[in-house]
């Protein structure tokens, strides 16, 4: 079995007012082969440190995007590493390719519903099409992009107690990214890997 | 004098051999000082009479702990805690006493007797079980509060029961020593302000010492207490300070009031006072001795003859005066929702009879109320309480308190409301940014400054802060160093410091001490001696004006932003080196040749850094936002 080095680049400015991103972080931070990163800790001033961050890169199989859906995209802090840390001719470009066949998505929370984020919803856009730039990224990068991981409706999530099976299926899907568990095409082709996740789950009862 | 000289080496050599015994034992402090009493006194028979005597000099110790636990108590949380002092406490010592003196009465005593055994039996150890909770860091629990409270009532009850007791005086025993008192001729007669004075003229002067007290402990005591402190000669505060609690003793005993209610009110009004940690760690000691002296009289003044000889009487009625009160306690407890070990802790550590039951006893005798032989009995069943109750603690934290811990593992911990408190040394322009910073967010800081004008000054812009010199072990002790989670030090004065790091580093070493350094060597001296955390106090000021500078020659501000940020990156890299540099170099010669290269090597890579073209063209400090190279994209094949 393949062990595969996971590493958890977390984003959130107020973590202390997070009802969601905080809990999937905590757990990520005690699992076997997961490095979990919360960016807003390691540079309050938004000083990047990119050496130390292209280390850390290269020194993992999966890469994760963990964060709350600010205006369609993510906090500015992931978007200042992305604009620091993938430098031509590391990430991309001549000789640029340390991220090559690496893998590549994003767990977020959004606070609309799954029905918002259709073509006749008021967001107009699936959730998968709002994130087209970080999926273009990876595909740029050389790295495997999955579906993302999303928690809809993550203002109610946890009056509604969808919260405890949300965090299960994240240290599903995190063991599974660990042991090179899923079937990749399924995954890269989903809508939402929620979906795909709960489907398998299905199979597996049948 | 020699025979003086003998006995406090007799006294001071029991303490010093049986305490550390019985600490290291696990038994606590009181226990082994009481052990102490017991063989110098019943036991080797080295001191005798004289007990009595070092015993009303050694009360004197239950006074300054009234004091020093005033000193702990803002006026705010005294009010706070009323429901409590008067419900618990007044249902205790009601409920206690009308128990014992039910028992009195069906063994056949007159109800004054009987009454007068149930009060005195209703008051605990406030010095035995106050010690032991500090000792064993219990006086924040639930159990240990409530405790608290009920001893605050009974010493606030002792007064209106010496008020009270004389009323109850036996008609025979009273001709009794009145026929004496003839026969003896003229008799003693105790230094008294109110002696003969009517009803209301006594209330009078109650009222007008009491507020007077008040009054002059606000107002007065801080102006005198500044002026002492200017002097700023050490032992001039301690005498200050000891005059206080001795004059307030004083003027309660004349007007017939309890002297350690007296500077419990007094400790009060202090609390607020920016002396408050001083007077604490000037008065601490005499009362820890005094104290420690009152627990081996208490041991020595056991009566082995009159314990033996009705040995069997003596332990049931111990045995049975424990167990009724914490009976009591329980019931109470039960009531008050007290709950789980909090429940048992708050139960045993008040089942003994206290200090102040000795001096009730006294007091009865002399007003004929209870004749001396029942006394006698009834002081050694006190004494024997008081001795039993380290081994309750013992019971408590052996037996009762891991079973608690056990179940409790699977529910949720408690919630601490303590938050670990920041101790800030110096509160000059340095320190005050740091506290208000601190305040700010609503985390607790106690500051010290030994400048009682600066003191002064800050607390009129309503900063709290304390007077004392923070580079003293006992001042910090009693500003609570060894539960803080950390100390700022912006002390003035390179070597009191490094010192203090030093100091701290050895004795609380899970103490975070984060430090200004004025300089680079100060910042080499503080890391040396274990500081956590140095900054240099003008590097980011310099910075900062460096960086403004640039701004006004027209670089843009983004641009001067990562400048700074690199340039704090090389020198936060290069100063571990330079420190290595510095700490390997020879003792006397601290900034020799080595280090100055190094230094030169430091400012060429610094400015190597911010300066040194890329092979891209792109300066090292914007090394962010770098665009690619031209015509980069006509290497990407569609795909």
């Amino acid at each position: 079995m393949a062990n595969n080095k996971v590493l958890i680049l977390y984003a959130h400015p107020s973590p202390h007012r997070s009802e969601v991103n905080q809990c999937l972080f905590d757990t990520a931070t005690s699992l076997a082969g997961v490095t979990a990163i919360d960016l807003y800790y390691e540079y309050p001033a938004s000083h990047i440190n990119i050496d130390v961050e292209q280390q850390r890169l290269i020194e993992h199989d999966v890469v994760i995007f963990l964060f709350p859906l600010y205006w369609y995209s993510t906090p500015a802090i992931l978007k200042e590493w992305q604009d620091l840390v993938l430098e031509y001719g590391f990430a991309y470009g001549h000789e640029g390719n340390a991220l090559e066949g690496k893998t590549f998505l994003c767990a977020l929370s959004a606070g609309g519903r799954e029905e918002a984020y259709q073509a006749k919803g008021y967001n107009h856009y699936t959730i998968r099409e709002l994130l087209h730039p970080l999926e273009q990224m990876a595909t740029l990068t050389g790295m495997r992009y999955l579906a993302p991981f999303c928690l809809f409706g993550a203002r109610t999530a946890k009056d509604e107690r969808r919260l405890d099976t949300h965090i299960s299926q994240w240290s599903q899907l995190l063991a599974d990214l660990v042991d090179d568990n899923l079937d990749v095409e399924a995954a890269c082709q989903a809508k939402v890997l929620n979906v795909y996740l709960s489907e398998r789950h299905q199979g597996e009862l049948e | 004098m020699t025979v003086y000289f003998l006995h406090a080496f007799i006294y001071l050599a029991s303490a010093v051999i049986a305490v550390p015994i019985a600490k290291r034992l696990g038994l606590g402090s009181v226990l082994g000082y009481l052990i102490a009493g017991v063989a110098i006194g019943p036991i080797i028979g080295l001191v005798g009479e004289e007990t009595t005597t070092i015993q009303h000099f050694a009360e004197f110790g239950v006074v300054m702990m009234l004091f020093l636990v005033g000193l702990e108590l803002e006026p705010k949380m005294l009010w706070a805690m009323r429901n409590r002092l008067m419900g618990l406490g007044g249902l205790q010592v009601c409920g206690t006493a009308g128990a014992v003196m039910a028992i009195a009465m069906y063994f056949d005593q007159p109800w004054t007797i009987a009454l007068a055994i149930g009060l005195i039996f209703a008051l605990s150890s406030t010095a035995i079980v106050l010690q032991t909770f500090n000792e064993k860091g219990l006086s924040k629990t639930e159990g240990g509060q409530n405790a608290f409270s009920v001893l605050l009532f009974q010493d606030i009850a002792v007064i209106p029961m010496l008020a009270f007791i004389p009323l109850l005086a036996l008609p025979e025993l009273v001709e009794k020593a009145q026929i004496a008192v003839a026969s003896a001729g003229e008799h003693h007669e105790e230094l008294s302000l109110v002696a003969g004075l009517p009803g209301w003229m006594y209330a009078l002067v109650i009222i007008v010492s009491v507020s007077g007290l008040v009054v002059g402990g606000h107002y007065l005591s801080r102006p005198l207490l500044r002026f002492v402190a200017s002097s700023g000669l050490r032992e001039i505060f301690t005498a200050t300070a000891l005059m206080l609690v001795v004059g307030i003793a004083a003027l309660m005993s004349l007007v017939g009031l309890s002297p350690a209610l007296g500077t419990f009110l007094a400790g009060v009004v202090l609390a607020n006072s920016e002396f408050r940690h001083e007077l604490e760690s000037n008065i601490d000691p005499f009362k820890g001795l005094l104290l420690g002296l009152f627990f081996i009289t208490v041991g020595a003044g056991i009566n082995f003859e009159i314990l033996f000889g009705e040995f069997g009487l003596i332990i049931g009625l111990t045995i049975g005066v424990m167990a009724l009160k914490a009976l009591v306690l329980y019931l109470l407890a039960v009531i008050f929702r007290i709950k789980n070990s909090n429940r048992w802790l708050f139960t045993l550590s008040l089942a003994q009879a206290g200090e102040f039951g000795f001096v009730l006893l006294s007091f009865t005798v002399q007003n004929h109320v209870i004749p001396s032989d029942i006394a006698q009995t009834l002081s050694l069943v006190v004494a024997l309480s008081m001795f039993l109750t380290p081994g309750l603690f013992i019971l408590f934290d052996r037996v009762i308190l891991p079973r608690f811990e056990h179940d409790s593992n699977d529910k949720e911990a408690d919630v601490i409301d303590e938050q670990g408190t920041v101790i800030i040394a110096g509160i000059g322009r340095f320190g005050q940014i740091v506290n208000r910073l601190l305040v700010a967010n609503n985390i607790n800081t106690v500051v010290l400054d030994h400048q009682s004008d600066q003191v002064d000054m800050v607390r009129r812009i309503n900063t709290k802060a304390f007077f004392g010199d923070a580079s003293r072990p006992d001042l910090l002790h009693t500003a609570g160093i060894a539960n803080a989670a950390m100390i700022v030090i912006a002390l003035d004065g390179v070597e009191t410091s490094v010192e203090l790091t030093k100091y701290i580093k050895h004795t609380y070493p899970h103490v975070k001490v984060l430090a200004r350094a004025f300089d680079r060597g100060h910042g080499y001296l503080l890391r040396q001696a274990g500081a956590d955390i140095i900054e240099l106090e003008t590097y980011h000021s310099a910075l900062e004006l460096g960086s403004h500078a640039m701004r006004e020659l027209d670089y843009h501000p983004f641009v001067v932003e990562q400048q700074k940020a690199a340039y704090k990156r090389v020198e936060n890299k290069k100063s571990d080196m330079l420190y290595q540099a510095w700490a390997d170099d020879s003792e006397g010669e601290r900034f020799d040749n080595n280090y100055r290269k190094l230094f030169m090597h430091l400012e060429a890579h610094i400015k190597l850094a911010l300066k040194a073209e890329r092979g891209d063209g792109h300066e090292a400090g914007e090394r962010g936002w770098t665009p690619p190279p031209k015509g980069y994209a006509d290497e990407f094949k569609k795909s």
